[in-house]
């Protein structure tokens, strides 16, 4: 199968630096990759990717790029199907760029896991991934992707859901730890219908990373379901970015649709900016949204030291069970000690930084 | 053996404690009393090592070492355990993860092996079952959503479970009732031993009742102004606090 790209005004190419956005643009005013990007990067080498990366263990269906290509040399795939899908985005790269497209399409009342991971090896490249996601009528699409990106790398990411059947379910997990410039877009066409989506994400960031999870869910129909959390740590001078915008459509009643987004700030030089949106034109709907920033308690803090934790411990422990929330609400169990793996080394490596 | 000399302790410059004495041996209980503002928390938080609480003159050894210079959790590794009055809920960290990580903490940092996990379980059922807490609770989230006499069972459970030397109790009977007290009291008393000291810091009688001190010193505006055996507490159920805040000023 192979759906037509969702046509958009605003899309990236990176071979065109017209199209790279500024923070004159309202959706990226915190993302402002113009100021970091002006020319067309020069186009990555062609790389060999071994099969594996972190979801290896689950196994299934692996499409991999490597800076941008799959195997046969092109830079779109598509996949039609049920089961488990491993998508994996390598960019082993210096200072070039690459970009890749890809359809996902899971057929009426069948279910798909797609863990998709975005795995920099490399340094200063610029990535950039656009996702078209289908689930038809009763179908089930639960979707993980891990961002672990370079440093110093420039990463854009857009992911449409561009059609969700009656009954149907989308279900997504974001984990990242930034990049120099991160930006990772999700947006869904929600037809109501008893349809249902989760939008969760958690960000942990260090150094000078920044990470952007900006989400749009237009509910177009009656009777539709949306739940989002995303909890987030920024440190250093890193800063996080959340843009949630979720649109009730006139006549989309019977709409549920709730937002929060909690994040701690665990140094005075790091930055959140969050801009939770609900723009409700129907009447008969029960959304809400919250949003809360930070620092760790430190009664909690001192508790935990007292009872014999050094500083640096007490603090991850009780990081990581703030974030706890978003990786516990990953039903796959190995997929979650995966999840729980990635963010305690992430952790740890914040601790020796 | 806890020694506590001519200590000076000031929060935010405020000056609380003023030339407090005290020594408690190993093997004794030894109970602190005073009135509301008498600077009873800041002796304990300033003994677990709090930030904020400022030695400004004194000092405080363990066996002979001086703790004012150690971090909380290197004082906990040396055994020193405060029970809090109200123990911090800890959420999203089940209440067992919480207790084996400071106890593996706290052996890592004497140079001891690490427990396992069979060996752990064991020793959480066995101290659990005699304070009556349910296993299942301790998978839940450390103190979150407990009732007040859960919480301090979960105190008692921890203590016993990290083995301390020297046990503070700050106003451990408050929000209890006669029964949460008993098992509490039933629980700490358990933990009496000749290789430990104990430090019961409460504003009435009610507890000693249940943790019979060896020794009861009256604190009042940031020193000792009174000591005497058990029956000193029980004179001032009688008499109230107000001749020794009177002989403080």
């Amino acid at each position: 199968m192979s759906a037509p790209m969702p046509r958009d005004l605003g899309r990236l190419d990176l071979a065109e630096p017209a199209t790279f956005p500024s923070r004159r643009v309202e959706e990226w005013r915190w993302s402002d990759l113009r100021r970091i990007l002006r020319e067309a990067p020069p186009p990555s080498p062609a790389i060999a990717v071994e099969p594996g990366g972190p979801f290896a263990a689950l196994g299934g269906t692996e499409v991999a790029f490597g800076n941008g290509r799959l195997p046969d040399g092109s830079s779109d795939a598509a996949f039609v199907g049920t089961g488990v899908l491993r998508l994996r985005f390598v960019s082993d790269a210096t200072g070039t760029g690459h970009q890749a497209s890809a359809t996902v399409a899971v057929p009426e009342d069948g279910e798909l896991l797609v863990l998709e991971s975005h795995e920099g090896r490399g340094s200063a490249y610029a990535s950039n991934v656009r996702i078209a996601f289908e689930a038809a009528d009763g179908a089930r699409l639960t979707r993980i992707v891990l961002l672990d990106d370079a440093a110093d790398a420039i990463s854009v990411e857009v992911a449409e859901v561009t059609r969700l059947g009656a009954g149907a379910r989308f279900e997504q997990t974001v984990l990242t730890s930034g990049a120099r410039l991160q930006r990772n877009e999700t947006r869904v066409r929600h037809p109501g219908r008893q349809a249902a989506v989760r939008l969760d994400g958690l960000y942990a960031l260090d150094g000078e990373r920044h990470a952007d999870l900006t989400s749009v869910v237009d509910h177009e129909g009656v009777g539709g379901e949306t739940r989002q959390l995303t909890k987030g740590v920024v440190k250093d001078r890193a800063r996080g970015v959340f843009q949630g915008r979720i649109i009730v459509e006139p006549g989309a009643d019977q709409t549920d649709a709730r937002m929060g987004h909690h994040a701690l700030m665990l140094s005075d030089t790091a930055e959140i900016d969050a801009k939770p949106e609900l723009e409700i034109f129907a009447d008969e709907v029960a959304c809400a949204h919250g949003n809360t920033i930070g620092a760790l308690d430190q009664d909690a803090l001192f508790y935990a030291r007292a009872r014999g934790m050094p500083e640096d411990e007490a603090r991850a422990l009780l990081t990581v069970a703030f974030l706890g929330e978003v990786v516990d609400g990953i039903e796959a169990e190995p997929v979650r000690e995966i999840a729980q793996a990635w963010l305690g080394l992430r952790l740890a490596v914040e601790k020796t930084s | 053996m806890l020694s506590i000399e001519n200590l000076h302790v000031s929060v935010a410059d405020k000056p609380i404690l003023n030339g407090l004495s005290l020594e408690v041996p190993a093997g004794e209980v030894h109970a602190i009393m005073g009135p509301n503002g008498a600077g009873k928390s800041t002796l304990s938080y300033t003994l677990a090592g709090r930030d904020g609480y400022q030695v400004t003159q004194g000092a405080i050894t363990l066996d002979g070492e001086d703790l004012t210079v150690l971090e909380p959790n290197e004082r906990a590794s040396r055994g020193v355990f405060l029970s809090f009055q109200y123990p911090l809920e800890i959420p999203g960290v089940p209440a067992l993860t919480f207790v084996r990580t400071a106890l593996n903490a706290q052996r890592k940092a004497r140079g001891e092996p690490e427990v396992t996990a069979p060996e752990f379980l064991k020793k959480v059922r066995e101290k659990a079952k005699e304070l009556r807490i349910d296993m299942e609770m301790l998978k839940r989230p450390l103190n979150v959503g407990f009732s007040g006499g859960e919480k301090k069972r979960m105190e008692v459970l921890q203590m016993a479970l990290l083995e301390p030397r020297l046990l503070i109790l700050d106003e451990t009977d408050s929000g209890l009732d006669i029964d949460a007290l008993r098992i509490v009291s039933e629980g700490v008393n358990a933990l009496r031993s000749p290789e430990r000291s104990m430090l019961v810091i409460t504003h009435y009688q009610r507890l000693l009742d249940y943790i019979r001190p060896d020794k009861v010193h009256v604190l009042a505006a940031g020193r000792i102004v009174a000591s005497g055996g058990p029956e000193l507490a029980l004179e001032l159920e009688r008499s109230g606090y107000d001749r020794y805040g009177a002989e403080a000023a």
